[in-house]
């Protein structure tokens, strides 16, 4: 009996203090914050025609807010009232990572099925490449920025190839001649 | 007495029918020459609001086309300032896609604006082509076949967009030169084209036509202000696989903004369909007409004719 009624309290207990730390939990254990994140990210998931980009992560977090660029998937949640209607809590995404909403190849059949999803809210989600530079560059030009392609990634031997420069440039090209009106007579 | 009735009754006969048919045939040929678009045809939504510029679609185009060397690097941004008898530049022989720079007063930066065949649902260039060059593929690409072509650039007058252009420099191998939408290498397998491929900005955004008339109409409805309410390329010229969003009117970015919104062959339509009425029915009818006339003369000329050799 004696044993029965501790056994009973002991579950009480236990299951309070449960109860308390579930709904301590948001609040004692806060979301990532910028400081978490690696200080540098090298991106290089796209290097082809360009090297990859040092990303500055610690400078970008004293400049930024956190969903200027992960939206609602981490830190501060997101400030966007269309975005809050349906991600309006502020916990952590699984994942925080660009590459894991954003597909590397956005018209492959996958992405072009998606796109017939028209009861789909995220049916116009750029690609990887497209939200890097969407969200670099949009903000760069805002705030004064750099916004020249190799501000951010050199340009590769096949880059110089594919866009007739550096050592591939036309021959006879004068740099700044371009300007010229040829049609003046 | 009985002949010359029975002849009479047979050219009023004849005249009545070719009335008939050719009220029958105007009816049938506005009728049979409605066509709606590929259902699966694909397209492509050119966002001005994220172009920058970069003319990376130039030259993957360039490449992938295996068009000749331009004159300039591809990341010489000097050519915007390019006027040719006062004109920005334009796709030609060398280049089926260009980029051009505006500067549009209240914008705090300027606009760029890539053109290229706008691959009509219904292209002018076919229907102005007599010997069947072009073909509007179910993917929605219009292509061209040099082997058919007689050169006679027809097409060049009857697009909208003064897409096709031509390849003066071969004295022997007249060709028409124009995007072709990658049909060949990569539209045909269910691939974007090259310069989509290359767009860093994502500013071309390539999908089902219809599955793009939608995000270009939720981008307008989600970003109230950003853009002209209407998307280029839905109606205009009866409707076209390459359109356009932008946050300033068409006509600042170089569009025209007076190209009808049905087929320009709507308006060939009723000509074109008298033309075989005029080569068959009209011979036979001012033939008959002149024959009627002159029967008297003829006659006469007969009766003189028994009446000498009598």
């Amino acid at each position: 009996m004696q044993t029965g009624k501790r056994i009973t309290q002991t579950a009480w207990t236990l299951g309070f203090l449960g109860l308390g730390i579930t709904l301590l939990a948001p609040a004692n254990v806060p979301a990532m914050s910028g400081e978490d994140a690696p200080e540098v990210i090298e991106i290089d998931s796209l290097s082809k025609l360009y090297g990859p980009v040092t990303f500055d992560h610690g400078a970008h977090v004293a400049m930024a807010t956190c969903a200027d660029c992960h939206h609602h998937t981490t830190g501060t949640g997101t400030a966007d009232p269309s975005c809050a209607r349906c991600h309006d809590g502020k916990e952590e995404a699984e994942s925080v990572s660009c590459s894991d909403c954003h597909a590397a190849e956005p018209f492959n059949d996958e992405g072009l099925k998606r796109m017939e999803n028209h009861e789909l809210f995220h049916m116009d989600k750029p690609g990887l490449k497209g939200a890097y530079h969407l969200n670099c560059i949009t903000c760069h030009q805002e705030i004064g920025g750099a916004t020249g392609c190799q501000d951010c990634h050199t340009m590769t031997e096949a880059g110089e190839k594919r866009f007739n420069t550096g050592k591939h440039a036309p021959e006879g090209y004068t740099p700044g001649a371009a300007h010229q009106d040829s049609g003046k007579h | 007495m009985n002949k010359q009735l029975s002849r009479r009754g047979f050219i009023k006969g004849g005249l009545a029918g070719t009335v008939a048919a050719t009220v029958l045939k105007d009816t049938n040929a506005d009728a049979g020459h409605h066509f709606e678009a590929y259902p699966n045809a694909m397209g492509v939504i050119v966002d001005l609001t994220r172009c920058v510029g970069c003319r990376s679609c130039e030259a993957a185009c360039n490449k992938e086309q295996e068009l000749p060397a331009q004159p300039e690097p591809f990341d010489d941004f000097n050519v915007f300032d390019q006027r040719l008898h006062g004109q920005r530049r334009r796709t030609d022989e060398t280049r089926y896609t260009v980029v051009n720079r505006y500067e549009v007063p209240g914008q705090d930066h300027p606009l760029f604006r890539k053109q290229q065949c706008n691959h009509c649902n219904e292209p002018a260039c076919l229907t102005s082509c007599f010997v069947n060059a072009y073909t509007k593929t179910p993917e929605g690409a219009v292509i061209y076949n040099s082997k058919v072509c007689v050169g006679c650039r027809t097409c060049m007058i009857a697009c909208p967009f003064y897409v096709p252009t031509f390849k003066y420099s071969s004295a022997f191998k007249p060709k028409i030169m124009k995007c072709v939408f990658c049909y060949d290498t990569r539209l045909k397998e269910g691939k974007p084209p090259a310069c989509v491929e290359a767009c860093p900005q994502e500013a071309l955004t390539f999908g089902k036509r219809d599955d793009m008339l939608d995000v270009g109409h939720q981008r307008i409805r989600m970003n109230p202000g950003k853009y002209v309410e209407h998307i280029y390329g839905e109606h205009e010229a009866g409707g076209t696989s390459w359109m356009y969003l932008s946050p300033v009117p068409f006509d600042k970015v170089g569009l025209d903004t007076d190209v009808p919104q049905e087929p320009i062959l709507n308006y060939v339509t009723g000509f074109l369909a008298i033309v075989p009425m005029v080569l068959t029915i009209w011979p036979a009818l001012f033939t008959g007409f002149h024959l009627l006339a002159t029967r008297k003369d003829r006659i006469e000329e007969l009766e003189n004719d028994d009446k000498q050799e009598a």
